[in-house]
């Protein structure tokens, strides 16, 4: 234990302990008003939400490419919403997926079954931990680079999703390796008593048990992924799609590129339309949520 | 641990090597993503720094890379971006570690288990949605008690983001705080401590490693933040001490020319690399400084 006793110059024994009393309650009362602030913060944001959507949202709105005149996006008007960019969004986070559980459960196995002990090993996890506080916009200019110029994909749904897999892979990785540490070393050395190679130990043994935990983590950050502005912005996502994409070459739009194309609108009605976008995309992150939580409840109970 | 590890003498065979490699490799991608990124913004950068000198970049007070007459000075985005740490910080910090304080040392598991998921969930709101947030919500109030605050202004950006990293401090402080053990809580109190005693002169000063390295990674958070702050505080760069007027933050610039069809290879194409090498380093610096202030200074108990 190393306490820092010198700078300690003991408490307080001979004070009032009426005065110490109030002083604990003012300081409870001022903890908790703190903690208040982000939860109200949390209800304003909802109600403003709700309160500027009114009226905007309706189930046209999820099935109709958006339009230049607000007037069509109000229920009963020509048809306008969010079509596209919500479709783009789900092919964007299902092609994110496929690469970050590939890239993210394998880099977590060869960190937590394979890697040595050694100067490279807490290399590579020192650089993961460092990787995830680069900022977003910061990915982007990679993926701008590497994949739009570099590659020569263009502003494709392809660039997008290598884009968004970097981004949150230091995530994924750390979440993956957190639930292969869960696995019982019992359960692989019990495995290895009856004579599996240590791949056969990985596929049969490590890999099952830890699936629960592993989609939780890369849910969850796939939810954050799908929220994600500025790295998509930066490898020229559309503003506003009227299309959904029809190969993963081709150009794709998003919601929040569609939520920030509306709220940067000149016109008013814009205001409500975007809050109306915003909905709909919170709407499919607390599903995505819901489902990893689900999916954690369900099995934690082994 | 009780069991013998038995997994050295495991079969070598071909399946774990081709194993091995693979799941390297994955992790290896890591490692060339910070390589990709340090390459590709010096390497953007080069051709901007041919143009322009360096000491003009860092001493020079106006910035205009596209527009006539140009000027090259970053002072007024970073001055931007300080804006928004100094005002976020001063509402996030205090206010997060109150909330970190009460979490741990006063909130019983019933109104725990309403609040920590409510914090993760104003962690989980997508950057774009609380910059939505700022213009239809904040921004009114403001100019309801100073009427001539514009659409934009620093002021609105700064509560927005200070609302962004308050679960950030306190899930960070809070593990801090909980990882204090509980004979050295109740060695204070056999001292004759009070509650409010045992909270600010024992848990606070033992968890105060982990509450710094979330102070600056919060403030890293903030300096990379992007969305919110392009809608909320604008796109004038300006070096100004009044909150109420309009700004560009470095990373509302790169979004600025991200959005523009600014031609490749133009000096203002070149100008993203430059700012955001500028905006990796200052994050990178504190991202580090976080993990020094944590090795550093942290206490370990038996």
């Amino acid at each position: 234990m190393a306490t820092d006793t010198d700078a300690f110059d003991g408490f307080d024994v001979n004070g009032d302990l009426d005065r110490k009393r109030l002083y604990g309650r003012l300081f409870v009362g001022v903890c908790f008003l703190s903690t208040l602030v982000g939860v109200v913060a949390l209800v304003l944001l909802i109600a403003d939400l709700v309160y500027e959507s009114w009226g905007w949202l309706s189930l046209q709105f999820l099935t109709h490419p958006p339009s230049y005149f607000p007037e069509n996006y109000l229920p009963g008007g020509r048809g306008a919403g969010i079509y596209p960019a919500l479709v783009g969004s789900i092919f964007l986070i299902i092609l994110t997926a496929v690469f970050t559980v590939f890239l993210g459960v394998g880099a977590a196995i060869y960190l937590e079954e394979y890697a040595p002990d050694n100067r490279t090993t807490r290399f590579i996890e020192a650089n993961i931990a460092n990787l995830a506080g680069v900022p977003s916009i910061v990915y982007g200019l990679l993926g701008l680079a590497i994949f739009v110029r570099g590659a020569g994909l263009g502003s494709s749904l392809l660039a997008g999703a290598l884009t968004l897999t970097l981004l949150i892979l230091p995530i994924v990785i750390v979440a993956a390796q957190e639930a292969i540490r869960a696995v019982p070393s019992s359960q692989r050395q019990a495995a290895y008593g009856v004579g599996a190679t240590k791949w056969e130990v990985t596929r049969d043994v490590v890999l099952p048990a830890a699936l629960p935990g592993i989609m939780t983590g890369t849910i969850l950050s796939l939810s954050r992924a799908i929220g994600e502005t500025a790295p998509i912005l930066m490898i020229g996502a559309a503003t506003s799609m009227f299309t959904i994409p029809d190969s993963i070459f081709g150009p794709f739009g998003a919601m929040p590129m569609q939520v920030f194309e509306w709220a940067t609108q000149p016109q008013a009605e814009f205001q409500h339309i975007a809050a109306a976008g915003s909905v709909v995309l919170l709407t499919v992150l607390l599903v995505m949520n819901g489902t990893a939580i689900l999916i954690r409840n369900r099995y934690d109970t082994r | 641990m009780s069991s013998v590890d038995i997994s050295s003498g495991a079969v070598n065979d071909r399946g774990t090597f081709i194993a091995r490699v693979v799941f390297f490799s994955c992790a290896l991608v890591t490692v060339l993503t910070t390589f990709g990124i340090i390459a590709v913004l010096v390497a953007g950068s080069i051709p901007f720094f041919r143009a322009v000198s360096i000491f003009e970049f860092f001493t020079g007070t106006e910035w205009s890379p596209i527009i006539r007459p140009r000027s090259y000075g970053v002072l007024p985005l970073i001055w931007g971006t300080m804006i928004i740490v100094v005002g976020s910080a001063a509402i996030a910090l205090p206010v997060g570690v109150l909330t970190a304080i009460y979490l741990s040392e006063y909130a019983d598991g019933r109104v725990r288990r309403v609040l920590k998921p409510t914090l993760e969930i104003l962690a989980g709101v997508p950057t774009i949605v609380y910059g939505f947030f700022a213009i239809s919500f904040i921004t009114p109030q403001i100019q309801r008690v100073f009427p001539e605050t514009g659409t934009f202004n620093a002021l609105a950006g700064a509560i927005v983001v200070g609302i962004m990293i308050i679960p950030m401090v306190s899930s960070l402080s809070e593990d801090a705080m909980s990882a204090v053990p509980d004979p050295l809580r109740n060695a204070g109190y056999g001292l004759g401590a009070t509650k409010f005693e045992v909270s600010t002169q024992v848990v606070l000063p033992a968890a105060l490693s982990g509450i710094l390295a979330s102070f600056v990674l919060a403030i890293s958070r903030a300096i990379g933040e992007t969305m919110a702050v392009t809608l909320a505080a604008g796109m004038q760069p300006n070096i100004t001490f009044n909150p109420l007027s309009e700004i560009q933050t470095m990373t509302a610039y790169m979004v600025q020319v991200g959005i523009s069809d600014v031609s490749v290879g133009s000096i203002g194409y070149q100008s993203l690399f430059a700012v955001g090498l500028t905006l990796f380093v200052m994050t990178l610096a504190m991202n580090v400084a976080s993990q020094f202030i944590r090795a550093r200074y942290r206490e370990v108990y038996e």
